[in-house]
């Protein structure tokens, strides 16, 4: 598709949309009756156990509902590339909604785009919307972080070398806050826990991320879990060195029943119905949105076998805290790994903190850097 | 549980990596050398291997047999080879501009009928543990050999001593030298780079099914990384020998490993730096190898990159 620019297809649409007024005017896209089309671009494929499938499933919610049409493109990459899928679907499919879900899909790429199509909405995933950029334009995201304290908790539990492991992806906020969110739940059993960092500095490298699961487990690492796009590679290595996993994005329970713990997981299909229905009533999704457990962004998969009956108490005792909201998983006195005060005694970061979105650090007991 | 080793991880998790992480590299180059030897070049591997990924994968999934999975990785790797090589057979077709098309067609054919095979666990193929002496985990876990290792290791020593003193290999090189010459000794060139190809191909397949039915051991459209095209590159860094092709690999599959064991041991600052090491390393070889004098050693006189 590379050889049609923007700026042809507008030209391209515009002349055929022309055509078609003339000739059959029933036709036409403002007719009241048409259908809702909302588009969905996914960075790697909808079937990865992971976080793409995660918003696969969300997808698949809308398109059960009445008089929406769901267009959706897997493998976009977060390049030149997506700004010529949102506009294929904006001109060639007439799409009003669209939901570019990776990270790096934002800036530049949504924020280009969206001025030059006020009619359309631009629901982004994990992107930070503030005043001054497009008012077409909406981000929204979970507080995630609580999910992989929840399974640090049940990762402190069943460690007995007292060290855990995180294969991570690159080093964003996002990736940052569950790591130590992870260690700090696993420090709620055991403060002298520690956890181990290996960055594969891609977001889906089958090979890296399997190497990254064998190093961990040599370090002594018992307990791993992972930020990367599609976790089947992590769950199925770790557990062949006889490791215990964590999942994330998505319900990784059926790669190893016996060795997974619990997991964090997006709830999509909730909040994208909601979004498409206020855009179906002719009302207005706020600029930016962000849920937790509590809101139903964001759920835990159920408990495994090897979690012990004490796990489970803390667990559940716990969670039912953050569902209470304004949970603090970042409080002090904490400081990060290179020594720095993070936050004071009796400091705390609530889960929606603003400031958690811009972490740039890696607190106390994780084993690994940010560069 | 697992014992702690301190810096004595690198060279264990080196010597892992090398073991768990090279049979890919090895079968592609292997095969590489084979179709260079004939006189051609097949850049497809890259999409030979994917597809050999997807195709080992599904057939495993299917029958519940990792070994008929091998199997169909490898024909169909074979197929590929042998439409690279009926292509190039015509008059003024160029073999790189035909690899790079089938390269890309079968990374598309493999995304297009992998994708019901993304979510289902396939059987992986067994290894065999040659760890049993050691009472560490780590060491253990390193020693696990597949048997595919096994049969690519086996497979370089027999396609150097083929190359070398059997009258296939005699022909290979000739057609690989000089296509006048082996006209003039009434070989068929065409006919003969055609069959190298072919098998160069399902030696690319195998390290796909490789790929998927035991490290990482799953498929997905990511599931390679560009292994096929470094196996490419290695041929030449290994002067078009077989068991250089091997040496090769083991080293790449090493330096592979050291990104994420750096990270493990403490030496986490410039990750991205260590994980371009098998890069960094391919350039300094060639480097140090090369020669404004005289024509690279090794090389099959017919190639087109060469001549």
């Amino acid at each position: 598709m590379s050889f049609l620019s923007p700026t042809r297809r507008g030209f391209l649409k515009g002349t055929a949309s022309l055509a078609g007024a003339t000739a059959l005017p029933n036709l036409s896209y403002a007719d009241s009756h048409s259908p809702l089309t909302v588009g969905f671009i996914y960075v790697g494929p909808k079937d990865d156990f992971g976080y793409n499938q995660a918003h696969a499933e969300g997808a698949a919610a809308v398109k059960a509902m009445e008089g929406v049409v769901v267009v959706e493109e897997e493998n976009v990459a977060e390049t030149i590339d997506v700004q010529k899928s949102m506009e294929s679907m904006i001109n060639f499919d007439e799409a009003k909604l669209l939901f570019p879900t990776s990270f790096g899909y934002f800036d530049p790429h949504v924020l280009e785009v969206a001025p030059n199509h006020p009619d359309v909405r631009f629901q982004h995933a994990a992107g930070l919307w503030t005043e001054g950029m497009p008012t077409n334009v909406g981000s929204y995201f979970g507080y995630i972080g609580m999910g992989q304290y929840l399974n640090g908790i049940t990762a402190g539990h069943a460690t007995t070398t007292k060290k855990i492991g995180f294969v991570a992806a690159k080093p964003i906020p996002q990736v940052l806050l569950n790591i130590n969110s992870f260690l700090l739940g696993a420090r709620q059993v055991d403060p002298e826990i520690t956890c181990q960092v290996i960055f594969t500095g891609e977001w889906s490298m089958a090979v890296k991320e399997a190497e990254a699961t064998n190093a961990l487990a040599d370090a002594g690492c018992d307990v791993i879990t992972c930020h990367v796009d599609g976790p089947k590679v992590v769950m199925e290595t770790a557990a062949g060195r006889d490791c215990f996993v964590c999942g994330y994005h998505a319900n990784q329970a059926p790669l190893a029943p016996e060795k997974y713990l619990t997991g964090a997981e997006w709830n999509w299909a909730g909040v994208y119905t909601d979004m498409v229905q206020t855009v179906l009533d002719g009302g207005t999704i706020d600029n930016f949105v962000r849920g937790g457990l509590a809101d139903g962004f964001i759920k835990m998969s159920p408990l495994g076998p090897a979690v012990s009956d004490a796990a489970r108490a803390q667990f559940e005792a716990t969670k039912a805290e953050i569902m209470a909201g304004g949970f603090s998983a970042i409080k002090g006195p904490l400081k990060d790994n290179a020594g720095n005060v993070i936050a004071a005694e009796g400091e705390g970061f609530a889960e929606d903190d603003i400031a958690l979105e811009s972490m740039d650090y890696l607190v106390e007991g994780v084993i690994g850097s940010t560069s | 549980m697992e014992t702690d080793l301190g810096y004595w991880i690198i060279p264990l998790a080196i010597i892992g990596g090398a073991i768990r992480v090279s049979t890919p590299f090895l079968f592609v180059s292997l095969g590489e050398a084979l179709t260079e030897r004939s006189g051609r070049i097949n850049l497809g591997l890259e999409g030979t291997l994917v597809f050999g990924a997807m195709s080992g994968y599904a057939l495993a999934y299917l029958t519940g047999s990792p070994w008929l999975g091998v199997l169909a990785a490898a024909l169909c790797g074979a197929l590929f080879g042998l439409v690279h090589g009926v292509i190039c057979s015509l008059p003024k077709v160029n073999d790189i501009a035909v690899g790079i098309a089938m390269m890309i067609l079968g990374m598309g054919l493999a995304f297009y009928f992998g994708k019901p095979f993304v979510q289902p666990v396939a059987p992986d193929l067994p290894a065999i543990g040659f760890g049993w002496w050691s009472e560490i985990p780590q060491v253990r876990a390193a020693l696990e050999v597949n048997v595919l290792f096994l049969i690519g290791a086996a497979l370089a020593v027999l396609l150097w001593w083929m190359l070398r003193a059997t009258r296939v290999g005699l022909t290979l090189r000739v057609v690989g030298d000089s296509t006048d010459a082996a006209r003039a000794m009434g070989l068929r060139p065409a006919v003969i780079r055609t069959c190298a190809t072919a098998v160069g191909g399902a030696f690319a397949g195998v390290g796909g099914a490789y790929l998927s039915l035991y490290y990482p051991g799953s498929w997905n459209e990511g599931i390679s990384s560009g292994q096929g095209l470094m196996a490419v590159a290695l041929v030449i860094f290994a002067r078009w020998n077989p068991l250089a092709c091997f040496g090769a690999a083991l080293l790449f599959g090493g330096a592979g490993a050291l990104g994420p064991v750096l990270q493990s041991v403490g030496v986490s600052e410039g990750y991205y730096l260590f994980f371009a090491a098998p890069y960094v390393l391919t350039l300094g070889v060639l480097i140090a190898t090369s020669s404004p004098t005289r024509a690279m050693t090794g090389a099959p006189g017919e190639l087109s990159i060469t001549k």
